[in-house]
């Protein structure tokens, strides 16, 4: 028993140690973000643009905790972004055009994100395509599949007070005419459940050791190709509750559009500590990191500064996380 | 010692351009440690990865517990008991020990992963071998000995009945050698057969019962390890058959230059004080085994690895070499033993590959002048003889003898006075060899200074004006070819360093 309580300060320890603390410095920056521009901005300080910030947080959270997988893997999904809208269209076009019940939308746009995960999943574990290329190519695929599907015109999921909006309640509800961000409630949850999936299931285990050593994993006998496309699942699953979560914030979908949301959520993992070469990550940082995104993309205009501000700033922001990690990696190597 | 549990006979393996093991055999017994000894590429390896399933033999037979088996990967291979602590470690640096040590079989509680134990069981396996690693800590935390005992801890919990160590002891310090043997001991005593690889004879004495020996990829013979001395092995491991002469005298003139001249050079753990000349027109052979440093020192000298300290002196000049690029532009070329990584463009034809170095030579303007390019190319091709329809031709189509010519070319090109051969008959078969000899032989009498790094004794001793022989980063010897012979060489490789 004595060696029971040492273990559980071992791990404490080694949990720090493995993050290289790199998720309580973005949440730290997180923190300093939100009081900067809550000093420097008047209407930055309203409960509204708080809830504005998670209502357009959800759907960038999910398709990061879903691509944190393929990243861990030391691969990519590019094809999450236009994945999103395409599932958002077609969901909402069988509830609008073919009286499906809203539900039924829901599930087709899950199923169909990991329908394009078991693909992505297959070209890179299967025939080594290149991650990069793979998901390209799926991200431009999905991105006309989409149009094609709904006719090419804007689709709106049934809104709030209509029959079968009920959906747009899981995200925000409305009490004594107070908006409340009940939707942040289920992304804790879900970064609890994929925590526990990452760091204390075989799914989890296998993601970071194919990162790791892919060659080594499969010596060890393990299952590779099955965990490698897995992960890719996963990232699809994901993509499709965001298209969920984004057809639930915004009132219509437009085909054609959503390249360049993956880029806001692997810029996010990245932020949190996941590792693009591989092996390393968290959910915890995965949603610090969305939330450094997503606060300079709504803050920066309240003082002032323009969208294209915000790319930049982005950027720099990127750079000085992947910075981070490879100047953690080469100490490590010391 | 005990029953036979495991034989290999009549192996056979080829990869493309190479007979990698030529009808080998191979016995392995219960409760018995056999050496298995050969020189570099003498193909103990290959045999083994037969053995678990990573390389498909082209025929013969293994019989194992008294059935003929076929293993296809190393899984199965495990699932029956022969499990492999490979030479190259195989760790997942982002995992724990445990983790590491189960991954592919881990405990679970319904879905979850019991971490707890997993430290649990890698705990009283450490303790069963006595040796003192937090099963918790990050595998890329510990030293190279310690995650080497890590891969030797998976191999045991696998209830294996057959173990096989490559090369264990490369990375490991004194008192880590010596908990691997008393680990080995308790191994054997429990019945395990156990084969045990390595290039240090005083190992082989003092923990093996049988040694097997391979040379070439053949079976040469086996023997009993305390009937057999130090000189026995040496000399069925090198061969008492050399099918060239060595040279007898060195065919530098006395009053050579000295061309380059490294000074008490050091670069990490490998390269550890290392000083010698280079006079024009020698070949300098660096001999040694694996992992001895002569490939650093190389490196190191080239600029591919960073200096820590010690002076580089070339035509009596002092010189900085920071980089691959320093070295170039100071006449310094480097043959890689990676040809393929290192050396060639295999998907670029033989006159890309030739002009690569010295691309500005063959610019019109804006624009590569591929006629002079093909030109200089052609020139190279007619002089070392290459054997390629056309200069046009993929160097991936080349044998390996000729991809080794269009790498010479290269430097050639670049009007390199030094340069430094790594394994430069590596993956080439028999009668590319010695046209790859003369080659060298041709270029030393033209004045080049070469720097000959060789695994592969005849060829040390075939080629070399003078061999400097090394051991663990540092330069234990230095032998004038007159004096040079392959037990001297072998004594000096193995040498104990203090």
């Amino acid at each position: 028993m004595a060696d029971n309580k040492t273990k559980v300060a071992g791990r404490k320890e080694s949990t720090i140690d493995r993050l290289g603390g790199q998720k309580f410095i973005v949440l730290l920056v997180v923190i300093a973000l939100f009081i900067f521009f809550c000093i420097f901005s008047p209407n930055f300080r309203k409960y509204t643009t708080f809830v504005s910030i998670l209502d357009y947080s959800y759907y960038i959270t999910l398709m990061a905790i879903g691509v944190a997988f393929p990243l861990m893997t030391a691969g990519v999904d590019l094809s999450i972004g236009t994945g999103l809208v395409c599932y958002s269209l077609v969901g909402g076009y069988l509830i609008t055009f073919h009286g499906w019940p809203t539900w039924a939308g829901m599930l087709i746009s899950v199923l169909f994100g990991v329908g394009m995960g078991v693909v992505n999943g297959c070209l890179v574990a299967l025939m080594d395509l290149p991650p990069f290329l793979a998901t390209l190519c799926t991200c431009m695929i999905t991105r006309g599949l989409g149009s094609i599907i709904v006719g090419g015109f804007g689709i709106s999921w049934p809104a709030a007070a209509a029959p079968g909006g009920w959906f747009r309640s899981i995200f925000k509800i409305q009490m004594n005419g107070i908006n409340i961000p009940i939707g942040f409630l289920w992304i804790i949850l879900i970064v609890i459940a994929m925590t526990f999936v990452l760091n204390h299931t075989k799914i989890g285990r296998y993601t970071l050791a194919i990162g790791s050593n892919k060659e080594a994993t499969k010596l060890s006998g393990v299952n590779v190709k099955f965990y490698h496309i897995f992960a890719y699942v996963i990232s699809g699953f994901f993509a499709g509750l965001a298209a969920i979560s984004y057809s639930a914030i915004f009132a219509t979908v437009q085909p054609g559009t959503g390249a360049g949301f993956e880029l806001e959520a692997i810029g996010g993992a990245i932020i949190g500590g996941v590792s693009m070469s591989g092996g390393a990550g968290s959910i915890t940082g995965t949603l610090a990191g969305v939330f450094v995104i997503c606060l300079l993309k709504t803050g920066l205009p309240f003082i002032g500064l323009t969208a294209n501000w915000q790319q930049i700033i982005t950027g720099l922001v990127l750079i000085a996380a992947v910075l981070v990690d490879i100047l953690k990696r080469k100490k490590d190597r010391a | 010692m005990g029953e036979v549990i495991l034989t290999m006979k009549d192996i056979d393996k080829s990869f493309p351009g190479v007979h990698a093991l030529d009808h080998v055999d191979l016995e392995v017994r219960k409760g018995e440690v056999l050496a298995l000894m050969g020189e570099n590429g003498a193909g103990k390896s290959t045999l083994m990865k037969v053995l678990t399933g990573i390389y498909k033999k082209d025929s013969g037979t293994i019989t194992y517990e008294g059935k003929e088996v076929e293993f296809t990967n190393t899984r199965e291979a495990q699932d029956a008991g022969i499990v492999i602590v490979h030479q190259e470690l195989n760790m997942l640096g982002h995992l724990t020990v445990a983790q590491n040590i189960f991954i592919g079989r881990e405990f679970k509680k319904g879905i979850r992963i019991d971490d707890k134990k997993m430290n649990e069981e890698a705990r009283k396996l450490f303790q069963r071998m006595n040796i003192d690693i937090d099963p918790k800590e990050t595998m890329s935390k510990l030293t190279v000995g310690k995650q080497q005992m890590c891969e030797i801890a998976k191999a045991i919990s696998h209830d294996a009945k057959v173990i096989i160590f490559d090369e264990p002891s490369a990375a490991l310090t004194e008192t880590e050698i010596e908990e691997l043997f008393k680990i080995i001991r308790d191994l054997r005593d429990r019945n395990i057969g156990i084969v045990y690889i390595s290039h240090r004879m005083d190992e082989i004495k003092k923990i093996t019962d049988r040694v097997t020996v391979m040379r070439d990829g053949t079976y040469v013979g086996t023997l009993i390890t305390k009937d057999s001395t130090k000189d026995d092995i040496i000399n069925m491991m090198v061969g008492r058959v050399i099918y060239e002469d060595p040279k007898t005298e060195s065919m530098v003139p006395k009053d050579a230059p000295v061309v380059l001249k490294v000074d008490h050079l050091n670069a990490g753990k490998m390269v550890q004080d290392v000083s010698f000349e280079l006079h024009k027109g020698e070949i300098l052979g660096f001999s040694g085994l694996m992992g001895a440093g002569r490939t650093e020192t190389a490196r190191a000298l080239f600029g591919a690895d960073p200096i820590d300290s010690g002076d580089i002196y070339i035509n009596g000049k002092k010189v900085t070499i920071n980089s691959p690029q320093d070295a170039v532009n100071n006449g310094i070329g480097y043959l890689s033993e990676d040809r393929k990584r290192y050396g060639i463009v295999v998907q670029k034809s033989v006159a890309e590959n030739t002009t690569m170095a010295t691309m500005e030579n063959y610019m019109k303007g804006l624009f590569i002048d591929k006629k002079k390019e093909k030109e200089v190319a052609q020139k190279y091709v007619d002089s070392l003889a290459t054997k390629t329809p056309d200069v046009d031709q993929l160097v991936v189509n080349l044998s390996g003898g000729n991809q080794q010519k269009v790498v010479i070319a290269k430097w050639l090109t670049r009007d390199c006075d030094i340069l430094i051969f790594d394994e430069p008959t590596r993956g080439i078969d028999v009668g590319a060899k010695s046209e790859i000899y003369k080659l060298m032989n041709q270029l030393a009498a033209d004045g080049k200074a070469i720097i000959m790094i060789s695994s592969e004794m005849t060829e040390i001793l075939r080629m070399s004006d003078r061999i400097i022989v090394m051991c663990e980063g540092k330069k234990t010897g230095e032998l004038d070819i007159s004096e040079a012979t392959q037990e001297s060489i072998m004594n000096l490789a193995t040498r104990e360093i203090e």
